[in-house]
C-alpha cells in the first residue's frame, strides 16, 4: 500500500450549535481516486473546504501531504490543484490567457497548451470566458487546478448540472488524472459517479462516515442478492444471501415441471440502493 | 516582485478588457470634464474656471476610480468565488491585494495624464507649476479612496447591488465636495455635509497645489483630515473583509 496524501483522524466542526462534522477519520492513499459521498449537508464540502485549508477544524488531526491545511503555507498551495463548488473566474479574458495567469503562480507549471487539450478546450482557446457553456466553464476549472502540476486534486461536485454528454467527458478526464498519477478527492450526489471514478467512497450522512469502502465493498457488504421472475402472470421477488443454492433450487423445479422461469433476473444491488439504504437508515 | 509584476499585469489586462470597467471608471470623468468644460467659461473665484473645473474632475475621478472601481471589481470578483479561488494558489494575498490596488492606481494616474493632455489642449489649462508635489498630491488622496473602497467592498454583500450602492455615494458626494463646480453658492447645509466628506478636503489640496502653486504642506489640516478617513477605510476593511462569496 502506498503512501498517505491524506490522513485524518477524528475530525469535528460545528457551525454554532450545528454539528457539521461530528468525528470522521479515513486516509486517501497517494494515486488513489477517492469520493465522498452524502445527501446535501452530510459534511461533505465542509470535510473538503477544511483539507483545502479554507476552513479551521474545531478539534481532531489532519495531515496533507505534509501539511496542516489551515496554516496556508505556499508550499502546501504548490501541491494542490482546487475546484469549487462554484466559481466565475476572468469572465473578460479567453481560456489561453486565463491558464496563463494561474500558470504564473507556480513555481512549476504545466505546458498551458497541454493542459487546455488534456480538458478539451484546444478549440475554445481564444474564446472569451464569458462566452463558454456551463460545462465548458468547468473544465476551464479543471484546467486550472492542473495548470500548477499538482499532486492532489480537489473536486467539489465537478459534474452538478451537467447533461450526460458532459458528464461523460469530465469523467474521461477524471480518470486521465489517475492515469496521470494525481491523487483525486471528489465529492459528488452522483452515486454513478462515484462507482465510474472512485477507487474508494466514504459516505457521510449528518457528519459521520457510516460506510467506507471500494463501491464493490459497499455493494457486496450490505443487501443480499435479488432475484426476480414471473409466474403465473406475476413477479416474485426473493432476496437471499446464498443466490446460488436458491437459483438452483428455482430451476431444478422448473426443469423438472418442464417449465420456464419467465423474465428471470439476477441482480447485484447497485451502489444507489445500498448507498440509498445507509442514508436513510433511522 | 516577479510575482507582482506578473499580477500586476494580469489586473491591467482584465481591467482594459472589461468594457464596463473600462468605461465607467476610465473614460466617465474624462467624458465629464468635455461636457462641463464646454459649458463653463470665465473664472470662478479668480481663476479660470475650466481649471477649477479640472481639479474638481482630478478629485472625482480618484473617488470614481479608487473608490467605486475598486470597491465593484473587489464585490464582483468576491462573489463570483475569484478571491476564494485565488487562495489556494501560491499567490501570496498581501502580493495578489498589492497588485490590484497598484493597478487601479495606475488607471487613475493615466486618467490624470488624460484630463490634463485634453485641458491643455482644448481649453488652454495650465500644467501643474510643481509636477512632484502634485503627482504626491492626487497618489495620497487616491491611496485613501482605494483604502475606502477596500472598507466599501468589505462592507457590500451583494454583486447585483454594487454599483449602485457606490455610485449613490459617489456622485453626492462629489457634488457635495466641489468636484462639479465651485461650493461657492451652495446652502450652508449642503456645504456643512460635504465639509466632512474626504473628497472636500483631497479637493482643497488639488486646488491649493494646482489653482495656488501652494506646496502641500501648506493644507496640514486638510491632508489629516484626509489620512484619517484613510485610516478608518483600512479599520474597517481589516475588519470586515472577505475573500469568500457573502450571498452563496
Amino acid at each position: 500500500m502506498s503512501a498517505a496524501a491524506i490522513s485524518v483522524t477524528d475530525l469535528r466542526k460545528s457551525y454554532g450549535d450545528f454539528q457539521a462534522l461530528r468525528g470522521i477519520s479515513f486516509d486517501i492513499h497517494e494515486g488513489e481516486v477517492f469520493g465522498l459521498l452524502g445527501p446535501n449537508g452530510a459534511g461533505k464540502t465542509t470535510t473538503v473546504e477544511i483539507l483545502e485549508g479554507y476552513r479551521r477544524r474545531d478539534d481532531g488531526t489532519i495531515d496533507v501531504l505534509g501539511f496542516d491545511p489551515q496554516r496556508f503555507e505556499l508550499g502546501f498551495r504548490e501541491r494542490i490543484g482546487v475546484v469549487l463548488q462554484q466559481s466565475q473566474l476572468l469572465p473578460s479574458l479567453t481560456v489561453a490567457e486565463t491558464h496563463r495567469i494561474f500558470a504564473g503562480y507556480y513555481e512549476r507549471p504545466r505546458d498551458v497548451d497541454e493542459v487546455i487539450a488534456l480538458v478539451g478546450l484546444a478549440d475554445k482557446r481564444d474564446a472569451r470566458v464569458r462566452t463558454l457553456s456551463g460545462g465548458q466553464k468547468r473544465r476551464l476549472d479543471l484546467g486550472l487546478a492542473l495548470v500548477g502540476d499538482p499532486e492532489l486534486v480537489f473536486l467539489d461536485e465537478p459534474t452538478t448540472g451537467f447533461d450526460p454528454a458532459a458528464r461523460r467527458i469530465a469523467w474521461d478526464m477524471i480518470r486521465s488524472l489517475r492515469s496521470l498519477g494525481k491523487t483525486v478527492l471528489l465529492t459528488t450526489h452522483y452515486l454513478d459517479e462515484a462507482q465510474e471514478l472512485c477507487d474508494r467512497v466514504a459516505v457521510l450522512r449528518e457528519g459521520l462516515i457510516v460506510r467506507i469502502g471500494t463501491p464493490a465493498e459497499l455493494r457486496g457488504t450490505s443487501l443480499e442478492t435479488e432475484i426476480r421472475y414471473w409466474k403465473d402472470g406475476e413477479q416474485i421477488v426473493l432476496r437471499t444471501a446464498e443466490p446460488t443454492r436458491v437459483l438452483n433450487e428455482l430451476s431444478a423445479e422448473a426443469l423438472a415441471a418442464g417449465q420456464e422461469l419467465e423474465g428471470l433476473e439476477v441482480r447485484r444491488p447497485t451502489l444507489e440502493d445500498v448507498y440509498l439504504e445507509l442514508v436513510a437508515a433511522e | 516582485m516577479r510575482l507582482f509584476l506578473h499580477q500586476l499585469r494580469a489586473e491591467q489586462l482584465q481591467f482594459w478588457r472589461s468594457r464596463e470597467a473600462a468605461i465607467f471608471i476610465f473614460v466617465f470623468p474624462p467624458m465629464l470634464f468635455l461636457l462641463l468644460g464646454s459649458v463653463y467659461s470665465g473664472t470662478i473665484s479668480g481663476h479660470p474656471a475650466r481649471e477649477v473645473l479640472l481639479a474638481g474632475m482630478l478629485g472625482y475621478g480618484a473617488a470614481n476610480t479608487a473608490f467605486a472601481g475598486l470597491g465593484v471589481i473587489l464585490v464582483v470578483r468576491r462573489e463570483s468565488g475569484l478571491l476564494k479561488r485565488i487562495r489556494t494558489t501560491p499567490l501570496p494575498a498581501p502580493t495578489y491585494l498589492a497588485a490590484t490596488l497598484t493597478s487601479i492606481l495606475l488607471v487613475f494616474a493615466l486618467q490624470a495624464v488624460l484630463l490634463f493632455a485634453l485641458g491643455r489642449v482644448l481649453y488652454g489649462t495650465h500644467l501643474p507649476g510643481h509636477i512632484g508635489s502634485f503627482a504626491l498630491v492626487l497618489l495620497f488622496g487616491a491611496a485613501v479612496f482605494a483604502a475606502l473602497g477596500l472598507a466599501a467592498a468589505a462592507l457590500i454583500r451583494s454583486a447585483e447591488g454594487s454599483s449602485a450602492v457606490l455610485n449613490t455615494v459617489l456622485l453626492p458626494m462629489a457634488f457635495l465636495s466641489g468636484s462639479f463646480g465651485s461650493r461657492g453658492r451652495y446652502p450652508a447645509v449642503l456645504r456643512a455635509i460635504g465639509d466632512v466628506l474626504p473628497l472636500r478636503y483631497f479637493l482643497d489640496l488639488v486646488n491649493g497645489v494646482y489653482l495656488y502653486d501652494r506646496a502641500p504642506w501648506h493644507h496640514g489640516t486638510a491632508a489629516g483630515i484626509l489620512a484619517a478617513w484613510g485610516v478608518v477605510g483600512i479599520i474597517v476593511a481589516v475588519w470586515r473583509f472577505s475573500w469568500e462569496p457573502r450571498s452563496a
